[in-house]
């Protein structure tokens, strides 16, 4: 474990390196990422054009869930979104080279990559966010700082979880599973740039608490915010972001470590 | 002809292999649906129209917006990029059949395929859950039908030209990412066209990205008739023909500066 530690940053900084080698690749790259992530704040942006409040909440305070969200999504996804490559890995073999070398194969594949170009879309939620605080009058107390800390760090792991919990089904169905995990990955970004009472029914019940999407940034946004819950939850789950992101960080061990004993290669 | 035709069919069948990887696409798809869906029905609740359109023509736009998404192949798509790159394209220049009708066909006959297995299971899905419109008569479904078709052969026409940049740029991705967002924008797919302020929608209404996504939709809702919808339909020909013509000159320019590696 320590020594993984001590490995993270020389791997992921020969990754970094070699990405700034290619510079107006690397410069597009980046450009693209923020383009394509904005396409989804215009969205918000024109439904405002029609109405103050939605469902409650105004412009900057949509934008403060949105902001939080890419922001937490887009590190994740620079740290492990290659993962989304494990089923090629598998299906060529390359994954068995991982499985002889003396590091754990989590380990090897997300120092694997370092998608740099991702600070396009974490730059684009960080303006977004940065448009919300300016809009908000937020009285920032020791407490509110440190919630907004461990909000995003816990938001991070909550996401990470998911994918390498996603990952792992890949041991048993291929390409396919890493399909249906980006309605949760994804699709988890999307679901948490809104208040979560814009949705309803099972829908919200399951992603809030079963997957549990609710803990990236509801809950906590919502101490930071001083609003009441609209959907009436108990002020205690506003607080358990961290252990919800705890559990989450064994849950996805767990299921790596079944998933890699679970492995056939595909050799021949 | 017959070439054609068998390629369309090769199109076909070779996105049909993948059975698991369609319905985990459609549990993607529908589910973004969803999610879109919420936030458009949050929208309504103190509105009780927006440009044009009320809850029910919002939640169909959604979820055909959601059908139509792999139909005309929004993203990602970089069949002709990645020969360009691996240099296998010399071979099929060189083939005695015309490369962009070869592309077009394969293209059509993928569509076929994901408009029935990608297009059709979201929309089912969505009306079964919501209150969804549908087009008044046969006339209606034959304007939507041939929209789709105008709306995959524009969409291709500009992905053959996408693609076709990997020639000149060593690193196609970065400009495929940022063309991708405007597109996502400008074609009404992330939000309605008719929601934009007006300065905005003009601007998007003349670009070729609408007739892609919005266009179809409206032609689905019953937005336009006679003249109006034929004036619609003929804008996604000149489209059509327009960048088809445009990706032509692109790969003679191409093919003039091809420079066969090796003996």
């Amino acid at each position: 474990m320590a020594n993984e530690l001590a490995l993270y940053p020389v791997l992921v900084g020969s990754r970094i390196r070699s990405q700034l080698q290619y510079r107006t690749s690397f410069v597009l790259y980046v450009l693209g990422a923020f383009i394509l992530t904005i396409a989804d704040f215009v969205a918000i942006w024109a439904i405002f054009q029609h109405i103050p409040a939605l469902e409650g909440w105004t412009l900057a305070e949509v934008c403060f869930f949105y902001g939080t969200s890419y922001v937490s999504f887009k590190a994740t996804d620079m740290v492990v979104g290659h993962l989304d490559l494990l089923p090629e890995m598998i299906r060529t073999g390359g994954f068995d080279i991982l499985l002889v070398r003396p590091l754990g194969s989590l380990f090897q594949l997300i120092t694997a990559d370092f998608a740099l170009r991702h600070i396009g879309g974490i730059a684009q939620g960080l303006l977004v966010l940065g448009y919300a605080l300016s809009q908000l009058s937020i009285d920032w107390d020791p407490g509110r700082v440190a919630m907004m800390a461990v909000m995003l760090v816990s938001a991070g792991l909550i996401f990470g979880s998911i994918w390498v919990i996603g990952a792992s089904t890949v041991f048993w169905t291929l390409g396919s599973g890493l399909e249906v995990l980006n309605a949760f990955t994804y699709g988890g970004n999307a679901f948490t740039a809104y208040p979560l009472n814009v949705y309803s029914g099972w829908l919200r019940r399951i992603l809030t608490f079963v997957v549990p999407l609710g803990f990236v940034n509801y809950f906590p946004s919502l101490y930071i915010l001083g609003k009441e819950d609209p959907l009436g939850a108990p002020d205690i789950l506003r607080f358990l972001s961290p252990v919800v992101a705890v559990i989450m960080v064994i849950i996805a061990q767990t299921a790596w470590r079944f998933g890699v004993r679970h492995y056939r290669s595909t050799g021949n | 002809m017959q070439l054609y035709w068998e390629v369309f069919l090769r199109g076909y069948r070779r996105y049909a292999m993948y059975r698991a990887a369609t319905i985990a696409g459609v549990f993607t798809n529908t589910m973004f649906g969803f999610f879109r869906a919420a936030v458009l029905i949050a929208l309504f609740a103190s509105r009780d129209e927006v440009g044009g359109y009320d809850l029910s023509d919002a939640l169909t736009f959604i979820f055909i917006g959601q059908g139509l998404l792999m139909t005309v192949y929004l993203w990602g798509w970089w069949d002709i990029a990645l020969q360009i790159r691996s240099g296998d394209i010399v071979t099929d220049l060189t083939r005695p059949f015309d490369f962009q009708g070869y592309w077009l066909s394969m293209d059509l006959g993928r569509a076929v395929y994901h408009a029935i297995f990608r297009g059709i299971p979201p929309f089912v899905v969505g009306a079964i859950v919501f209150d969804l419109r549908l087009p008044a008569d046969v006339l209606g479904w034959f304007a939507f039908l041939v929209s789709v078709v105008l709306a995959v052969c524009v969409s291709f026409a500009m992905r053959f030209i996408l693609n076709l940049s990997a020639f000149w740029l060593l690193d196609y991705r970065g400009v495929g990412a940022l063309v991708s967002g405007v597109w996502t924008v400008l074609s009404g797919f992330a939000i309605p066209i008719s929601f934009f302020p007006e300065g905005l929608q003009l601007f998007a209404r003349a670009l070729p990205f609408a007739a892609v996504i919005q266009v179809p939709i409206d032609v689905f809702l019953g937005k336009y008739a006679g003249f109006e919808l034929l004036g619609m339909l003929a804008g996604q020909v000149g489209w059509a023909l327009a960048l088809l013509a445009l990706g032509r000159l692109m790969l003679g320019a191409a093919s003039r500066r091809v420079v066969t590696q090796g003996g």
